[in-house]
């Protein structure tokens, strides 16, 4: 077990984790009369690589939504940086923030991919819609520092290449890095990416594994992730917590989570009369 | 070190070069400290950085490199230290050349895509006591064979990105050490000014490290004489001027790369853009427009099937107006860029399609401001060298060596063909051998090969000729060079013919669909080949043809694609058969490779010239195949992959007979 004290703890390769930015607690989330997340807790520490993994079903992306301020659990509270998150809508939890990627790509097919990723800026942006549609004055000034900062993330994300690409032309395995650019570029604390090797093949898995720990890195941004692939899971994230049925089944470590029975259970499918 | 040239005007278009500047020019930084003055104001450098060119004039590379030198001075870097350069083309690593030559360390640059193995040998061979890479990707390579090469001190890098968590006790933000040494200015401007003056026309300027089709690569010793010699003389063959432009993208590590961008961009004081990465250097050269350009044979063929591939999806139309006007340009275009007489008619029209064809395609090719552009390493079909020409961009040929400083014979303007390669650069002297080999001498002739006198010995003699290697001869009517083959490569087959495997490699390869050849034959009584396809024009014609493939293998074992291979092996023959001395070289039966030819594998050279006997020891059986009669031979290759990570690769190689034709008359022995 890790020692985790309120300051944080070290990493084995080294690296600082921080104190608990983000706490769940007793979160209960209901469609009607589906129950998708059964009481659950968990927190999340600053510059930690968090991965929520489980089974199909299991609850992950509704307990992303959750954090993204999409859903509003009907029970249990979030604590966000000390303090209790009052209920508010996803554009605001993003000012706070919390920036994330989608498992099935959402970004604007007909726009390039400098477009695309300057929207990740819209709410950095100070001057109104009249102002920047003129593009005059300070808006005009604005653009200008908002565009050095969308650079700096197309030069770290290696995209440079497809700067005016229209992203409907692109492959999959890029779009999804144009995404997680449009998410870097709101300069989030937390980065929540749901599924973001879905689909993709070796090479272009290796590639995005190493922009999360670039990205976890250079920025110290706290990365929440929900993969399927376990090789992924393992190696990158500081710890893990397991999800079936909507309820938490395990939580810490890769190892700790690899060697617990219940999480060995839920994924080789054990009858639960066992 | 602005000081000295406080109150001197710095305007930008004065011309001072008096004798006396002239005979202290003996050093690349002697160069630089001219056009600091001289051409203060223009830009030197571009890089593409954040979507934006950054510029530096000769000024403020003056600074940046003085900076960097006393940073170099601050950790000891002594005279005759060498200094690996291991990266793409960017400003801070050529200033980086600058800077350790202007404190007397002497400049090795590396290829930045070699294999960690491949960089110990060289860096281990010149000792070099400080690396500086590019990036993080550079800097793993080294630390991965620091343990083996005890020579490396410090290692510099230049981009920190993934950097911070490495052990800096002996490593060094490149940005760092400049500062440092611009913190320290009073302390090693002295030694720097001291150093700086004691470099002279026979120190050693830059050593490169040759390819090596064959054995360990050697590295070449070159002197400031030797490069600033062959600056002035190549600058005044083409008249290279302070306007020019160029695109700095070819390997730092290759000789060509440090006479354009380094020798010749110092000496005429035009300007080098660096692109902003691999990926980008299409847009990049359009954004720029160079006057200038050198493209390896390889550039200018693949540009040329972008070109078609798209035109086969444009608008019926489009496409018409295209076929159309090219075909005028072929009729004419060549005669119109050589000066030749055409008449007024053809000269309407092709101006007409300047406007509607030629024109848009040179500015989409990012060509439309060419002067002078130069290929060479390898010969070049016929037919991309005249498209080239046909469109008014002056492509011309030039044949040279890492050992002679690039240049020995190069085509003058108006004197253009695709199957020469001209007339002897200013300087240099020309003689062929009995054995048909070419030997030069000139001023850009290398130093020696660095810790290696007898291949120093067996390749220049004490008058100074160098032996190329490849063999050649001169046209009496035209005084151009030919070259026909690598001299040792010209062998004789069982019964005596003339075997030049290069020739009849070069020819399949002007097809598209063939990528790479290789021709066996030598000692035996019928040659056969090895064929690559081109994984680009050959998939782009199966996805025209709803042929699917899953892979390189898959596609290069297809039947369609065998018939079309033969076709080209077959329309080769015929054309070989019609030069009686070397009619021998026909190929009887050949194959489609199921792998690429990789550096990777060891098979080509980091300048992707194919290694014939590592690939004929590693596919003896497919050769066996090939002369025993068999009709497919089932094979496993051992694989690199980018990773460093092995595998096997398993086929059943099918393979082909051709179609020969009987020469006529008496055959004709090669004595």
């Amino acid at each position: 077990m890790l020692d985790q004290s309120a300051e944080g703890y070290v990493t084995a390769d080294g690296r600082q984790i921080g104190p608990v930015v983000l706490e769940l607690k007793n979160i209960t989330l209901r469609f009607g009369g589906v129950e998708a997340i059964k009481n659950i807790s968990f927190d999340i520490r600053e510059g930690e690589i968090r991965a929520i993994i489980g089974p199909n079903g299991a609850g992950k992306s509704s307990m992303m939504n959750v954090i993204s301020g999409f859903y509003v659990p009907q029970e249990g509270e979030i604590i966000y940086k000390g303090y209790k998150r009052a209920k508010m809508p996803p554009y605001q939890v993003a000012r706070t923030g919390i920036a994330r990627t989608f498992q099935n790509i959402a970004l604007f097919e007909g726009m390039s991919v400098l477009d695309n990723i300057m929207t990740g800026r819209m709410n950095l942006m100070k001057s109104g819609f009249l102002k920047q549609a003129l593009w005059w004055g300070p808006a005009a000034r604005e653009e200008d520092e908002h565009r050095e900062k969308v650079e700096k993330v197309i030069d770290f994300l290696e995209i440079q290449h497809i700067r005016k690409t229209p992203v409907a032309r692109l492959p999959y395995g890029l779009k999804k890095r144009v995404e997680l650019a449009r998410a870097l570029a709101a300069e989030p604390q937390i980065l929540l990416l749901d599924e973001p090797m879905a689909g993709m093949n070796v090479e272009e898995k290796e590639d995005m594994s190493r922009f999360i720990l670039d990205v976890n890195d250079e920025f110290g941004t706290t990365i929440v992730l929900i993969e399927h692939d376990m090789g992924v899971v393992m190696d990158l994230s500081d710890r893990v917590v397991v999800m079936d049925y909507g309820k938490k089944i395990g939580d810490g470590t890769p190892d700790e989570v690899r060697n617990n029975q219940d999480v060995i259970d839920a994924y080789l499918g054990v009858s639960h009369d066992e | 070190m602005e000081a000295g040239f406080a109150g001197r005007d710095m305007g930008g278009d004065r011309v001072v070069t008096t004798t006396a500047t002239q005979s202290a020019l003996e050093s690349v930084p002697a160069l630089l400290a001219r056009n600091a003055i001289e051409n203060a104001n223009l830009t030197a450098y571009r890089e593409k950085e954040f979507g934006i060119w950054q510029s530096w004039t000769w000024k403020q590379v003056k600074a940046e490199v003085d900076a960097l030198a006393m940073g170099f001075l601050a950790l000891g870097m002594a005279p005759g230290d060498h200094v690996a350069i291991i990266g793409r083309n960017r400003p801070a690593l050529y200033w980086s050349m600058v800077a350790a030559q202007s404190v007397g360390a002497v400049p090795v640059a590396l290829y930045q895509d070699a294999a960690a193995d491949e960089m110990a040998y060289v860096l281990d061979h010149c000792g070099a006591r400080f690396a500086i890479c590019g990036d993080q990707e550079q800097v793993d390579k080294v630390i991965e064979v620091q343990e083996e090469v005890s020579g490396i001190e410090q290692i510099l890098y230049l981009d920190k990105r993934g950097m911070r968590k490495y052990d800096h006790a002996r490593m060094n933000w490149l940005m760092d050490v400049q500062a440092e040494g611009l913190a320290a200015r009073s302390r090693f401007e002295a030694e720097l000014k001291t150093r700086r003056a004691a470099l002279n026309y026979d120190s050693t300027c830059v050593m490169l490290y040759t390819s090596g089709t064959t054995g360990k690569p050697k590295g070449v010793v070159l002197s400031n004489r030797n490069i600033l010699e062959t600056a002035k003389a190549s600058c005044q063959f083409d008249t290279l001027t302070r306007k020019d432009e160029i695109l700095a993208y070819l390997p730092m590590a290759w000789v060509g790369d440090f006479i354009f961008s380094m020798g010749q961009a110092y000496w005429a004081g035009f300007c080098v853009n660096c692109p902003e990465n691999e990926t980008t250097m299409a847009a990049d050269l359009r954004e720029i427009g160079p006057t200038y350009f050198f493209a390896p044979p390889r550039v200018f063929e693949t540009m040329l099937t972008q070109v078609m591939i798209r035109m086969e999806d444009a608008s019926a139309a489009k496409k018409r107006m295209f076929d159309k006007y090219m075909a005028h340009a072929r009729k004419v275009g060549g005669l119109i860029l050589d000066g030749k007489p055409v008449s007024a008619g053809d000269r309407l029209k092709y101006r007409m399609g300047e406007m509607l064809v030629y024109g848009p395609l040179k500015n989409t090719l990012g060509l439309s401001n060419i002067r002078v552009a130069y290929t060479a390493g390898e010969a070049i079909g016929p037919e991309i060298f005249d498209f080239y020409r046909s469109l008014g961009i002056n492509l011309k040929q030039l044949y040279g060596q890492t050992e002679a400083s690039v240049f020995i014979t190069q085509q003058p303007d108006g004197e253009v063909r695709s199957d020469t390669v001209g007339v002897p650069s200013p300087g240099v002297e020309v003689k062929i051998a009995e054995s048909g080999e070419v030997f030069y001498r000139s001023p850009g002739v290398f130093v020696e090969y660095y810790k290696n006198p007898e291949s120093t010995a067996s390749t220049k003699d004490a008058e100074g000729w160098v032996a190329t290697g490849d063999a050649g001869f001169f046209e009496p009517d035209t005084g151009h060079l030919r070259i026909i083959d690598r001299a040792k490569d010209v062998g004789k087959m069982a019964d005596g013919r003339m075997f030049a495997p290069k020739y009849v490699e070069n020819k399949l390869k002007f097809y598209p669909n063939i990528l790479e050849a290789v021709v066996f034959g030598n000692g035996r009584d019928r040659c056969v080949a090895f064929i690559n396809i081109d994984l680009n024009a050959v998939g782009n014609w199966a996805e025209r043809n709803n042929i699917a493939y899953s892979s390189y293998q898959e596609l290069a074992g297809h039947p369609r694609v065998l018939a079309t291979i033969q076709e080209h092996v077959e329309a080769v023959n015929a054309s070989v058969a019609e030069d009686p001395m070397l009619s021998g070289c026909q190929i009887h039966r050949f194959l489609v490779l199921h792998k690429e030819l990789d550096a990777d594998d060891g098979e080509m050279t980091r300048t992707r010239k194919v290694r014939r006997n590592i690939v004929a020891e590693k596919f003896a059986d497919l050769i066996e195949g090939l002369y025993g009669g068999a009709d497919s031979v089932y094979t496993e290759t051992e694989v690199s992959y980018e990773d460093g990570r092995k595998g096997v690769l398993k086929a059943t190689v099918e393979l082909r007979d051709a179609k020969v034709v009987a020469p006529d008359g008496q055959r004709m022995a090669a004595e």
